[in-house]
């Protein structure tokens, strides 16, 4: 099939001649169906505008409903009106040009002069031929006589929004549309292309409307309410009213009514015809349907969110696309996607019919669309289509297929679909999966991919598309895969790796109280897949046990080095090389790992310049798949095995802890109070350059802060640093020492906007309180923490802080969307072409060389274009 | 550490690489070779050259990828987790800093004038050293008026008069005497008046010639908000130590103004305001500026983002010669595309625009492709030139 290419689309006013030329009819009368119900001809809904019920055949071009594209009318307006959106081009071209004559008013060698730049830089400086423009319009309108014919001026006085008066001396006179027209007709041709209009396309007298296109049917369907009452769509209620009104004045005129009345009528059809094209016009009363509801007229359809361009232009719907909520499944690789039988049985790839694979097609066509896997349409060497659901005798249908068939199958295992979460912030958000069919309700997803979507399993659902062309899959495969994004284009890292219990499975494998028996090693190779040899143990005697580090080691290539600390190095237990008590530094030397842990900082997902980095950018893209695949899921394995939980013990501390915490409250406390009687006496030292209230404020924030430091210090020290609660915290896989302090020793400060809470009753936020009260409590400090639990005031107070994060949430996420929004359309363009230039579409150069050195931030190691050390590290890292 | 046939390997191979790597990558990987505590043989020198030549070919962009898309992105998606209200203090606890989310859609807005305008003034030599000097400085530039240097007023309607109380620790801050106050007020043009002075610091000032007390008003008015002494804009200067010297950190920011006073370094004086830069400095200034600010945010939040994702926004922002905003009234409005406008924001304008006009759509963006449904040109869809299979 030649594929048809769109050139170009050229904008432009129609003219009334034009629009009695692509008019079917003329619209005449304002009934719209008989007693019967059929539509009358020459009415609103006349037959020959198009087909909107299905069995119907078109009058005009002998299409059926979806086939017939509809036909304009048009109705001969009895009077002119001005057209609502170019009020402002009719109110510039008469106040610049002359009355009487037509002319922009200056002279001829002037507007010949403006002219020749005009067209010189027109195409290539917009702006500039703007202001130009904008110039000559001021400078024109200034002019009280002509230049060419030497009429004196008068003054064009522009009444929102659309009535135009001329302001002479003996007051205003209202011009009516027909005036104005006679005036834009006036003007010649090479004025009109310098006011900035084209006048080959739009002629300024075709913004006053004489003929009014009908749209067809087929763009504002009537529909049928369950009554069998018909309802009609907003555009022809507009459409009725026109029309109406137009009968109307044209009966008053012929009838030769008083001038104010018809002036009244013209009005009426002015706004008729204004309200038809914007019914948000400041200044004019929406147009209201018989419930009160504004009319929903053309301006409005394409404008907005939901409006035409951004609605259904720029985003579609799209078929061969599937929505459920996800769930996880560790046991599936990264680049698979559980995919429901359900959905398998609706999703389909076209497949066409080979020699090769004849057998299979007959297979699936004979287990139809209920049996998965099966088909659901085949496409006959003719084009038609047959639907499955309906053939009686599917096995005669599947004997007949031949090559040149076309076989819409189920999508089965290892189809390449795209899987997406919105919101869509990065590319990363849509990736190709290969497909599994699995039973169950819902999406399964490897763990591991969930930090690119930002996906978690609360409820979260999650699009699927399937790719229907062999050169689709291609570029879904070859760019789109799992393990081809592991590496962001953000900071040119890894944004997947391990998160929560990975890297507790992975601290817990390698630090160096594991040892593992035979039998716990089998188990935990079992679900893996390696091939490779096992090591000799670590301890032969009294039996072998095999070391943690060591079966990590297995998975690691041959010539891996690497130096680095680990998260757990930090406070006490930091090491800055590998003589380190505290197994906190990693060392590997030909893919052994020597000392140190695996934590978040060496295989923890967005840590670039880790371990699992380098394993990710210097070895094949399969290795990275596999040890994914393999090796973090040893990880949890190992961790299911050991156990790993937390308990109220994890985070309790003895009654000595907390005498010690009471002990350094009471003290702050005490504190707090000598610095406000200091205030009230005014003996407190303002910081420079704030108030002395500010100053108090900081004072007392200051110690607060103190407190909770010293209270979470002391807690943490009675905790036990081993325990799993801890574990977790410092190897990085889930809390913070600081959710620790705040379940054992004290919660401290709750905070809004970055101050004590304050608002709330005058002088006092709860009435707990007495008025003026500043003390820590008051202002909503926490001397409880979460094991002991809190008091209502407390749980107050911490209910306050919590609401305004999540204010905060709904607030940024708006904020951030539309501002991605603008830099997405601002640099959608913009591209790198073949000579290492970046410029946009139309060819304006941006960079000389893209980001002035040509690097890829994706294929860059963390920024740098080479990084010299590492390669070192590579090379004679062991040695050291 | 090199064996010496190892280092004449070295040399040997750098040169034939000096086409392919920069100066610079050439200097460092000599020096970071060199330098290193492990003494590495001939073979080692080759592997290490080898993989980094890898690396590095490896690590190009290739012809057609949407770059301004993926820098859009990358900047955009970690505005998600970006917090909302993030006042900074600057260094200093006197003063905040607009910086989060806001501050990156007010570059991005390329506003005029930042919420929070800033300056950071470093001084010369001679200055920058003694504390003294520094905070002379400071008090040059900031703007103060007769109000910060006074206790209290007080009018008496019967003799037409206003006592103005000044404060000597507010004149000692600023460095302002009676004699300056004096001066400042006999330049205004408040009529005829007789001032006398009870004690050391009252001056009281006599109109005879007004009438009614809300002129008097108005005189007070005037006098409390005469300039004494300082840089327009500038609310407070606040001297800190940096390092091993004193700089000035401003609250409002007024590069030209502050150019002239003496001791400072105009070679070194930062402000965190974009379009001032560009006014005074040039696009080019102003371009550095919008990717350090950028940078300054997404670095204060702990957020990683590449810094060419940074500068290609910063280059676009720059490109005409003139900062444009990111949005309806800069890139995104002067589209030649009508649909690309038009999908963007004020949809009908746009359109009537387009008409009256006579605008031809010639589909050669993304936008405008989408629309139609037509394979859009970058990526994969750039390619136009292709061989038909017979």
């Amino acid at each position: 099939m030649e594929d048809k290419v769109i050139k170009g689309v050229g904008f432009g006013i129609l003219s009334p001649d034009e629009i009695r030329k692509i008019s079917v009819t003329a619209i005449i009368t304002s009934e719209v169906y008989d007693e019967d119900g059929t539509p009358i001809e020459g009415g609103v809904m006349d037959p020959r505008l198009g087909v909107i019920e299905p069995g119907q055949k078109c009058p005009t071009c002998g299409n059926q409903l979806g086939q017939c594209p509809g036909h304009f009318g048009h109705i001969e307006l009895v009077r002119p009106v001005v057209h609502i959106g170019f009020v402002k081009h009719v109110n510039d071209f008469l106040s610049a040009t002359c009355r009487k004559c037509g002319r922009i008013k200056l002279p001829e060698e002037e507007i010949d002069r403006y002219l020749k730049i005009y067209r010189a830089i027109q195409s290539r400086w917009q702006s500039a031929s703007k202001r130009l423009v904008d110039y000559v319009k001021k400078t024109a309108s200034k002019a009280t006589t002509c230049p060419h014919c030497g009429t004196e001026q008068l003054k064009i006085k522009l009444e929102k929004p659309i009535t135009f008066y001329e302001e002479g001396k003996e007051g205003l006179t209202k011009l009516t549309p027909s005036d104005i027209r006679e005036r834009l007709e006036r003007i010649q041709d090479k004025d009109v292309e310098l006011m900035g209009l084209n006048p080959k396309t739009s002629r300024p007298e075709l913004m006053v409307l004489t003929v009014l296109p009908v749209p067809p049917v087929t763009m504002r369907p009537s529909i049928m309410i369950e009554s069998g009452i018909r309802a009609e769509d907003d555009l022809t209620h507009k459409l009725v009213d026109i029309i109406r009104i137009n009968e109307r004045l044209k009966e008053s005129i012929d009838a030769g009514a008083p001038q104010l009345i018809i002036e009244d009528l013209w009005d009426l059809l002015q706004y008729h015809i204004s309200t038809y094209f914007d019914n948000e016009i400041p200044g004019l009363p929406p147009a209201k349907h018989r419930s009160g509801r504004p009319l929903r007229t053309l301006a409005q359809r394409l404008k907005g969110k939901e409006g035409r361009f951004r609605g259904n232009l720029s985003g579609k719907r799209v078929d061969f696309s599937a929505r459920t909520v996800i769930s996880p499944d560790p046991s599936i690789s990264i680049d698979e996607v559980g995919v429901p039988t359900d959905v398998a049985k609706i999703l389909t790839v076209p497949e066409k019919v080979t020699d090769w694979n004849i057998e299979e097609m007959r297979q699936l066509v004979m287990n139809g669309p209920e049996k998965w896997p099966g088909a659901n349409y085949i496409i006959r060497p003719d084009g038609r289509r047959v639907d499955l659901r309906y053939v009686k005798d599917r096995k005669a249908l599947a004997e007949g297929l031949t090559p040149n068939y076309i076989v819409e199958r189920h999508i089965m295992n290892n189809d390449v679909v795209l899987f997406n979460r919105q919101p869509s912030l990065h590319r990363i958000s849509i990736m190709a999966h290969r497909a599994r069919v699995l039973p169950g309700r819902t999406f399964r997803l490897n763990l591991l991919v969930c930090p690119p979507y930002n996906a978690d399993f609360d409820g979260d659902e999650m699009n699927l598309h399937t790719p229907q062309s062999e050169e689709a899959v291609a570029e879904a495969k070859e760019l789109m895969t799992v393990h081809k994004n592991i590496l962001t284009p953000r900071y040119g890292g890894p944004i997947m790796g391990g998160t929560q219990d990975y890297i507790s499975g992975a601290y817990l494998m390698t630090v160096k109280t594991t040892l593992l028996t035979k039998e716990e090693l089998s188990k935990l190779l079992g679900p893996v897949k390696y091939s490779g040899d096992v090591p000799e143990p670590a301890i032969l005697s009294p039996r072998p046990y095999w070391t943690g580090k060591q079966v990590v080691s297995m998975f690691l290539p041959d010539n891996f080095n690497f130096r680095g600390p680990a998260n757990v190095s930090s406070g006490t237990r930091i090491c800055k090389d590998e003589d380190c008590p505290h197994d906190s530094f990693i060392l590997i030397k030909k893919g052994k790992l020597l000392t140190g842990v695996f934590d978040k900082k060496g295989l923890g997902n967005q840590q670039p310049e880790s371990v699992l980095h380098w394993l990710i950018k210097e070895y094949p893209e399969d290795y990275g798949l596999w040890i994914m695949d393999n090796l973090f899921k040893l990880f949890i394995r190992f961790a299911e095995i050991r156990g790993l939980t937390m308990t109220y013990n994890d985070v309790k501390i003895p009654a000595e802890a907390v005498s010690k915490i009471a002990e350094q409250s009471k003290e702050t406390r005490k504190e707090i109070e000598n610095l406000i009687a200091k205030f009230e006496r005014g003996e407190l030292e303002p910081i420079p350059g704030r108030t002395l209230e500010e100053s108090l404020e900081n004072y007392i924030l200051d110690a607060l802060d103190k407190l909770r430091n010293s209270a979470g210090e002391t807690g943490s020290s009675y905790l036990d640093p081993f325990n799993n609660a801890y574990i977790m915290a410092r190897t990085g896989a889930r809390g913070s020492l600081l959710n620790l302090t705040q379940m054992s020793a004290m919660l401290g400060q709750q905070s809004i906007r970055g101050e004590r809470i304050k608002r709330g009753y005058k002088g006092r936020v709860i009435p707990h309180f007495k008025q003026g009260d500043i003390s820590p409590e008051a202002r909503g400090f926490i001397y409880s923490s979460f094991s002991r639990g809190l008091n209502p005031i407390e749980m107050f107070f911490h209910a306050a802080a919590g609401r305004e994060g999540l204010v905060d949430t709904a607030v940024r996420t708006s904020q951030s969307g539309y501002m991605q929004r603008r830099l997405i359309n601002a640099l959608s363009d913009v591209r790198l072409e073949y000579d290492g230039t970046v410029r946009n579409i139309s060819g304006d150069l941006i960079q000389t060389f893209y980001g002035y050195d040509g690097v890829h931030p994706m294929k860059s190691v963390h920024g740098k274009a080479i990084d010299i050390n590492r390669a070192i590290e590579r090379v004679v890292g062991w040695k050291r | 550490m090199l064996t010496e046939a190892a280092a004449k390997r070295l040399d040997q191979k750098l040169s034939e690489l000096s086409n392919l790597l920069s100066p610079k990558m050439i200097e460092d990987i000599r020096k970071a070779l060199s330098s290193h505590q492990v003494e590495m043989s001939e073979d080692e020198v080759d592997q290490i050259l080898d993989i980094i030549v890898h690396d590095y070919v490896g690590s190009l962009v290739e012809a057609g990828e949407p770059v301004g898309v993926i820098s859009a992105q990358s900047i955009g998606e970690p505005g998600t987790q970006m917090t909302l209200r993030t006042f900074h203090y600057a260094g200093v606890r006197e003063l905040n800093v607009t910086l989060g989310l806001p501050r990156l859609i007010e570059i991005v807005d390329a506003r005029k004038i930042p919420s929070t305008p800033m300056m950071t003034i470093y001084l010369t030599d001679e200055y920058k050293d003694n504390r003294e000097k520094a905070l002379d400085a400071a008090r040059k530039i900031e703007f103060t008026k007769v109000e910060n240097v006074i206790a209290s007023t007080s009018m008496d309607i019967s003799s037409m008069s206003i006592t103005f109380r000044l404060d000597p620790d507010l004149m000692e801050d600023k460095g302002v005497t009676k004699e300056d106050v004096k001066k400042v007020i006999s330049r205004l043009k408040i009529g005829e008046y007789t001032v006398e002075e009870d004690g050391e610091y009252t001056l009281i000032l006599n109109f005879a010639t007004l009438e009614n007390v809300s002129s008097l008003f108005k005189v007070r008015e005037k006098v409390l908000s005469s300039k004494l002494k300082g840089v327009k804009g500038i609310k407070r200067a606040i001297v800190q130590k940096r390092g091993n010297e004193y700089v000035i950190i401003t609250d409002g920011s007024n590069l030209e103004g502050v150019i002239g006073v003496k001791g400072i370094d105009v070679t070194r004086i930062e402000t965190n305001n974009i379009h001032e830069v560009e006014q005074l400095f040039g696009v080019e200034a102003a371009r550095e500026l919008i990717v350090r600010e950028i940078k300054r945010v997404l670095d204060e939040q702990g957020l990683d983002v590449d810094i060419r994702h940074i500068i290609l926004v910063s280059d676009i922002m720059s490109r005409t010669g003139v900062i444009r905003q990111i949005g309806r009234h800069g890139i995104s409005g002067e589209k030649l595309s009508v649909l690309a406008r038009a999908s963007f924001e004020v949809t009908v304008k746009h359109l009537l625009e387009a008409a009256a006009k006579g605008e031809m759509e010639e589909f050669k963006g993304v936008m405008e492709n989408i629309i139609i449904g037509q394979p859009i040109s970058v990526g994969t869809g750039m390619v136009e030139l292709s061989m038909k299979l017979r």
